[in-house]
C-alpha cells in the first residue's frame, strides 16, 4: 500500500518537525514573551544541555535522568546569566541582543577551547518500529510525546500554580505586582531559568540524534527564532500553533523537494508572517479576544 | 496629632530623572485615621504616594513606617510590611481573571487557602465577575477590584491615589462608605490623594494641602466642612 506508507511517512515527518520546532522555541518564547528579552545565547543553552546530558549519560545514568541534569544545568546557568548580565539591561532590547550574542560567542568558543572540536556522542535509544513497509525511529515518537507534554506542563505551570499567577501578574503590570508584595526580580530570574532549562532539555533530548560540536546551537537557533517570530509572544497561543503550521510547511516542502526546500519554506513563511502579522499568531488571537 | 504616627515622613525629596518634584515633604500620618492629601494638579501628590510605596527612590529624607525606616527598601518589601497601594488608573492585571487578581494580592500572606468572602462581601460585583478577565471590567469595577486586591493582603495602611477618577458617582459613594466602614471597624489607616470634594468630605478626618512639592497647610475636619476653603486649595 504505497498510499498508506506515504501518509504515515508524511505524518511522521510532520510530527518530528513540529516537535523539533516546539521544543527549540518554547524556552526562547518564554524568555521573549514574558520578559521581552531576545536571547541570542539560546542555542548555547541548548548546546550546554546536550553536553551535560551526554557527559552524565556516559557515567551510566539513564537517559531521562541525564536529560533532566542537562535541563537543570542550563537552568542554573540561565539564572546566573540573568543575575550578572540580563538584569542590568531590562527595557534595553538592543543592548540585550548584543550582550547575549557576546555570551553566545564566549560559550561556544570557550567550549571549543576547553573540550575540543567534538564530544563523542551516544547512540539513539529505543531502536525502530515498522509501520507498513517503512521503519521509523521509536525515539522520534518519544520526542513528539515529550513536546506535547512540555506544552501541557507549561500550561499547568502558568495557569494553575502560585508561581504562574505571580509570573503572569509580573509580566502584565510589573510595578503593580511589585507593590502587591511580589518579588518581581525573583520572578524574572526564575522565568529566565525556566526558559534556559527548556533549552537545556531540548539539547539533552536531541543529543542522542546528532553530533555534538560546540557550534551545534546554530542548528537550533534559526528554527527557534522562526517559530517565535511566527508565533509571537505567547507560548500557548503562539509557539504551539506556529510549531504545527511551520512543521507542516517544513515537512511538506522536505517531502516534495528535500531538506533545502524545507528550510526555504520556513524562511518564506516567516517573511510572509512578518509582513502580514507583525505580532505573530498570538498577537492576532489576543487582539481578537480583547 | 496622635502621639504615635503610623507613617512619618521627614525632609523627603524625590523626582524623575534629576527633575525634583518633592522638595522636602514633612508629614505624619496618625494611626487609625483617614488622611487626605489635596492640592492642584502637578504639585506632586501622586509622586508622594509613589515614593511612600517605593516605586520612586527618594534622593533625600526619611520614611518611617511603624517605627521602621523603609526609605531604602524595595516596593515588595514595603508591601510585605503592611503597606497597600491602589494606584491612579487602577492597574488591574488585564489578562487575568478577577479571582487571579485577588490571588496576587493574597500572595503577600502566603495563605494556602484563599478566602475572598470578605472582599466579595464589600464588592458583590466581583463575586459575580470572578471568572471574567479584569481588562473587560468597567472603570468602577476595576477600581473595586484594585481596592479588593490590596485589602485581601490585610495591610495596615492603604494608599489610595485618586480613587474617584473616571468613575460613576454611585460607585464613588460606595468606595467612600466602605473605606470609612473599614476604618471604623478594623482601624485601617488610609491615605487618600483626591480632587473630588465630596469624596474628601465623606472620608477624610484630616487633610494636608500640598503645593510645589511641599506640604503647605493642614485642614481640620471643621474646615473640611467649609466647601469654600477646600475649593480654594483645590482650585487651579
Amino acid at each position: 500500500m504505497p498510499g498508506f506508507d506515504a501518509v504515515i511517512g508524511f505524518l511522521y515527518q510532520f510530527g518530528d518537525a513540529a516537535a523539533f520546532l516546539v521544543l527549540c522555541a518554547s524556552g526562547l518564547a518564554i524568555i521573549f514573551g514574558m520578559m521581552g528579552v531576545i536571547n541570542l545565547a539560546h542555542g548555547e543553552f541548548i548546546m550546554g544541555g546536550a553536553y551535560t546530558t551526554v557527559t552524565v549519560a556516559k557515567l551510566g545514568v539513564p537517559l531521562p535522568l541525564a536529560v533532566l541534569c542537562g535541563a537543570l544545568a542550563a537552568g542554573a546557568a540561565g539564572m546566573v546569566l540573568e543575575r550578572l548580565v540580563i538584569r542590568h539591561l531590562y527595557g534595553r532590547p538592543l543592548d540585550t541582543i548584543v550582550a547575549t550574542w557576546g555570551v553566545s560567542l564566549i560559550a561556544s568558543q570557550g567550549t571549543l577551547i576547553l573540550l575540543g572540536p567534538s564530544l563523542s556522542d551516544i547512540s539513539t535509544p529505543l531502536g525502530s518500529v515498522e509501520i507498513g513497509a517503512l521503519s521509523y525511529s521509536v525515539y522520534r515518537f518519544v520526542l513528539m510525546g515529550v513536546a506535547a507534554a512540555i506544552l501541557l506542563g507549561l500550561y499547568v505551570l502558568f495557569n494553575f500554580t502560585r508561581f504562574g499567577v505571580l509570573a503572569r501578574a509580573t509580566i502584565q503590570v510589573p510595578h503593580m505586582a511589585e507593590t502587591l508584595g511580589v518579588d518581581t526580580r525573583l520572578i524574572y530570574s526564575l522565568t529566565f531559568g525556566i526558559g534556559a532549562a527548556l533549552a537545556g532539555a531540548t539539547g539533552g533530548l536531541y543529543a542522542p540524534t546528532m553530533t555534538l560540536v560546540p557550534t551545534m546551537g546554530v542548528q537550533f537557533i534559526t528554527e527557534a527564532f522562526v517559530t517565535v517570530v511566527v508565533g509571537g509572544g505567547d507560548v500557548f497561543l503562539g509557539t504551539a500553533p506556529a510549531g504545527i503550521v511551520l512543521g507542516f510547511i517544513k515537512s511538506g516542502m522536505t517531502t516534495w523537494e528535500g531538506q533545502l526546500a524545507g528550510q526555504i519554506g520556513l524562511l518564506v513563511a516567516v517573511i510572509l508572517v512578518i509582513r502580514v502579522l507583525p505580532r505573530g499568531i498570538s498577537g492576532l488571537m489576543l487582539r481578537e479576544r480583547a | 496629632m496622635a502621639e504615635d504616627p503610623l507613617l512619618t515622613i521627614a525632609g523627603l525629596r524625590a523626582g524623575y530623572g534629576g527633575k525634583p518634584v518633592l522638595q522636602g515633604i514633612d508629614l505624619a500620618i496618625p494611626r487609625g485615621e483617614i488622611t487626605a492629601v489635596i492640592g492642584r494638579n502637578g504639585v506632586g501628590k501622586s509622586t508622594l504616594i509613589k515614593a511612600i510605596i517605593g516605586l520612586l527612590p527618594p534622593s533625600a529624607g526619611s520614611i518611617r513606617f511603624g517605627g521602621r525606616e523603609i526609605g531604602a527598601l524595595t516596593a515588595h518589601a514595603r508591601a510585605r510590611l503592611g503597606l497597600g497601594y491602589v494606584p491612579q488608573g487602577r492597574d488591574v492585571f488585564p489578562r487575568m481573571s478577577v479571582e487571579e487578581n485577588l490571588k496576587v494580592g493574597m500572595s503577600i500572606r502566603g495563605a494556602p487557602n484563599p478566602d475572598y468572602d470578605a472582599i466579595y462581601g464589600y464588592f458583590p460585583i466581583l463575586r459575580e465577575r470572578r471568572r471574567q478577565a479584569a481588562g473587560t471590567l468597567s472603570g468602577g469595577q476595576q477600581q473595586q477590584l484594585a481596592i479588593g486586591r490590596v485589602l485581601v493582603g490585610g495591610p495596615s495602611l492603604v494608599l489610595l491615589d485618586e480613587p474617584s477618577e473616571g468613575i460613576q458617582p454611585s460607585i464613588v459613594q460606595d468606595i467612600a462608605r466602605i473605606g470609612v466602614d473599614l476604618n471604623r471597624r478594623t482601624g485601617l489607616t488610609i491615605v487618600l490623594v483626591e480632587q473630588n470634594i465630596d469624596m474628601i468630605r465623606a472620608m477624610a478626618q484630616r487633610c494636608f494641602v500640598m503645593d510645589k512639592g511641599r506640604v503647605t497647610a493642614e485642614l481640620t475636619p471643621a474646615m473640611l466642612d467649609d466647601r469654600d476653603i477646600v475649593r480654594r486649595h483645590l482650585a487651579v
